[in-house]
């Protein structure tokens, strides 16, 4: 039920974000639109906490604002060496250990390494993820297991 | 006063996006294999996209286009590590070795 109202919820900002118009007739156009894509999700039984992630909300705000600090090093750390040219690069590959227990927490952490410039995750096997790296120092930084630690604190 | 300093730190965040997405593109050129072609292009979909719809939302204010330019990031950002983990599991299950450098090699 709260996971319906909170599509309800989402899918309202959403309506009234992109309508900007706000006319009774509109309004209940919108109102009537947003009931029928929550009742043929429900139907479709794809409302739960994996497409709802109400769980994770509390504590994920945090966990961007820690990450865009993150992004924001290694876009800066990428961009030196791509001016700097191929000499200063040291590609490798590594699989690293997971200690999350849910999928969506392995999700969550294969794609904040992608998201970081300068590693891929590759591949997800069991309990490890295959990292492609740019330099040897981006994957001790991953090996430093920060990353993974806070995403799996996020499953609490 | 307070539009002249949006209107400037609107500029420096479109400046500075364009100058991202170049270095993107030159390293898209440079480096040597698939796999850290895929770091360079990382750059231009994670924070020179940031910094160009920053910069709009700037320029729009507090009006439904910045809402707009939100969800647009917002969607950027949550799918474009998808595209990318897609390409490089599609590039290692099509048996493309990726290019590792000597000190690494254990």
């Amino acid at each position: 039920m709260k996971h319906c109202l909170s599509l309800a919820f989402v899918l309202m900002v959403l309506w009234l974000g992109n309508s900007g118009y706000y006319s009774p007739l509109f309004l209940s156009l919108g109102a009537l639109s947003v009931v029928f894509a929550v009742w043929v999700s429900h139907r479709m039984d794809v409302v739960d906490h994996e497409s709802q992630p109400l769980h994770l909300s509390g504590h994920i705000s945090f966990f961007y604002c820690w990450l865009v600090g993150k992004i924001i090093l290694s876009n800066i750390d990428v961009v030196k060496r791509i001016w700097l040219g191929n000499k200063s690069i040291s590609p490798c590959v590594a699989r690293l250990p997971l200690s999350q227990k849910t999928d969506m927490g392995k999700v969550i952490y294969a794609n904040s390494i992608t998201l970081t410039p300068g590693t891929v995750s590759m591949d997800i096997e069991g309990a490890t993820v295959l990292v492609h790296a740019l330099t040897a120092e981006s994957i001790a930084e991953l090996k430093g297991d920060e990353m993974n630690r806070r995403v799996s604190d996020l499953e609490l | 006063m307070l539009a002249d300093i949006v209107a400037v730190l609107s500029s420096a965040c479109l400046l500075l996006g364009a100058f991202l997405i170049i270095s993107g593109a030159v390293g898209v050129l440079r480096f040597p294999d698939f796999f850290t072609r895929m770091h360079a292009a990382g750059v231009t979909e994670t924070l020179a996209t940031t910094l160009i719809l920053l910069g709009l939302m700037l320029l729009a204010g507090w009006s439904i286009m910045s809402f707009k330019l939100l969800l647009i990031l917002l969607f950027i950002l949550i799918t474009s590590p998808v595209a990318s983990h897609a390409l490089t599991k599609a590039a290692l299950h099509g048996k493309l070795q990726p290019l590792v450098d000597e000190k690494n090699e254990r």
